[in-house]
């Protein structure tokens, strides 16, 4: 199966007001540091970048390490500008990317 | 050039080299002293000193694999004062790195959520830098403690 | 810390559970008495629990619900094509799982009725155990039962596999020679290392196991305790873990269901 992503965007919001975003996204985060059941080291397999784009222009970037948890989940917050969306990327080892949106109408 | 003697010997050296300071640390673990320089790379040579930032992280830790982890730093956050990086740092996890965020003046306030992995009991630490170039730091001794009924890795 | 240095922690702290319950046997907890091991947990995996837009465990139902709807099989036919939607037709289905199958004879859980539906209904293979996939549906089945009291079938084919059950919790096994009812029916509520013994009741499967980071079946989790106890764990599929699921539902009757539930 793909990724699977969670995102919470309050869908309204006032303009001008600070709104707190929630994203939770399915992936392993394969340490690198481990080894199977047969000795044999597991190749690091983690996402690497996450981006936030708010009607195209980045709001938001985190670079993310094997000590982030599997499943990675992040907030932040944004003043609510306008309407329009939140363009969400992932990025990670062995070309991993997934990409997500919201939509957001302020009023 | 890297004739086959000589880079078996560079294989040999090396190899002593990781066997000796295994023996030291266990080997793949970050020190503080590589928590520093990984501090280092992250805001250069600014003087980083303690306040403004806050960092949240459960002292007694039930399981290390998933450790909620919150950071806040005090800023109007506007175009002229604003937080530009957030960082979290690891005393003895394999590597010191944890996550870094990027923010800006459009975030409106300063607090970003993550949950982190915590490979022993150990000082964690969370570093930002401000768009006037002054970085802040605040860190949390957290203990972990030990599970029972684990799983062998599947 | 090595798992070896935890195990040997691990176990230098059961002489004190162990010698505490020699003399007398196992006693079932008073109905009132008992409690989730939510209410153990910090407040920050009580937050993660508690909130749908972060307990990753929501990434495996959204994966169900997909899933539900998708045709599978030579038959072509997705789950919601006969069930129709799941918040009404599911709602209250794990909380009496494992029920009573009259071809087998035998209980089956959850797991196993969803995958004897794909066989017979939608002509597709079976999940296998333990499967990204067996996880995310039955997660999605379950948590249409989320708040909802677990209510095994008053079914007296069910009683002598409730029995059996019973027998496996309050057998001694493994090298440490304990039972499943000396940790958890008599020493619920102290330490065994760091963490809080719970009486362990099944609310909230398919967990979301912080130690495992993903979700896990009851199986599994009766696999890690079998470990813990240096026995040897039954392959996935079991009919002792059937029986003991069984068991452990009726044990925890009349409780709330928690799926997807958060645990350390």
């Amino acid at each position: 199966m793909a990724a699977r992503t969670l995102i919470n965007v309050p869908p309204k919001a006032k303009r001008g007001e600070v709104i707190q975003i929630k994203t939770l996204i399915s992936h392993v985060m394969e340490n690198g540091f481990r080894h199977d059941n047969m000795g044999k080291p597991i190749a690091r397999d983690i996402i690497t970048t996450f981006t936030c784009a708010y009607n195209g222009e980045k709001i938001f970037e985190a670079a993310l390490y094997p000590a982030i948890s599997a499943n990675p989940f992040i907030t932040f917050y944004t003043v609510a500008t306008e309407s329009g969306t939140l363009a969400f990327q992932w990025t990670g080892d062995n070309g991993f990317s997934q990409e997500a949106t919201a939509k957001i109408t302020v009023e | 050039m890297t004739d086959p003697a000589s880079r078996m010997n560079t294989t040999r050296r090396a190899f002593l080299a990781v066997a000796g300071a295994a023996l030291l640390v266990r080997p793949a673990k970050a020190t503080p002293a590589s928590m520093a320089a990984a501090i280092r790379q992250a805001v250069g040579e600014a003087h980083v000193k303690p306040g403004r930032i806050k960092l949240n992280v459960p002292p007694l830790v039930e399981n290390g694999n998933v450790v909620a982890v919150s950071v806040s730093v005090e800023s109007p956050m506007t175009e002229k004062d604003y937080v530009k990086t957030i960082h979290i740092f690891t005393e003895k996890n394999p590597q010191p790195n944890v996550i870094s965020f990027q923010l800006n003046a459009r975030a409106g306030k300063a607090e970003v959520q993550t949950r982190i992995r915590l490979a022993d009991t150990q000082t964690v630490v969370a570093i930002c830098e401000m768009s006037d170039g002054s970085c802040w730091s605040d860190k949390v001794d957290v203990v972990l403690t030990l599970s029972a009924c684990l799983e062998d890795p599947i | 810390m090595t798992p070896a240095t935890r195990f040997a922690v691990a176990i230098a702290a059961l002489p004190l559970v162990a010698g505490a319950v020699l003399p007398s046997p196992a006693a079932e907890i008073p109905l009132n008495e008992r409690r989730s091991a939510y209410e153990d947990m910090s407040r920050d995996n009580k937050a993660m629990q508690d909130d749908d837009t972060s307990n990753p465990g929501i990434l495996g139902v959204l994966d169900g619900e997909m899933l539900w709807s998708t045709p599978a099989g030579a038959s072509g036919k997705s789950c919601a094509d006969c069930h129709g939607d799941a918040k009404s037709s599911m709602k209250g289905v794990a909380a009496r799982h494992p029920a009573f199958d009259p071809v087998s004879g035998r209980p089956l859980d959850l797991e196993q009725r969803i995958n004897l539906s794909r066989q017979q209904d939608q002509k597709a293979p079976p999940f296998a155990a333990e499967s990204k996939e067996l996880l995310a549906l039955t997660a999605y089945v379950a948590m249409q039962s989320r708040g909802e009291p677990v209510a095994p079938p008053d079914d007296p084919r069910l009683a002598p596999f409730i029995e059996i059950g019973r027998a496996l919790f309050n057998a001694r096994q493994g090298q440490l020679n304990l039972s499943c009812a000396q940790c958890h029916d008599d020493n619920w509520g102290k330490s065994l290392a760091g963490n809080v013994v719970p009486q362990a009741h099944p609310t909230g499967y398919p967990i979301y196991r912080l130690e495992w980071q993903s979700l896990g079946s009851l199986q599994r989790r009766l696999r890690n305790c079998m470990i813990g106890m240096r026995a040897e764990p039954y392959a996935y599929g079991a009919l002792e873990y059937v029986d003991m699921e069984l068991y452990l539902m009726w044990r925890a009757r009349g409780m709330k269901m928690e799926t997807p539930g958060v645990r350390p």
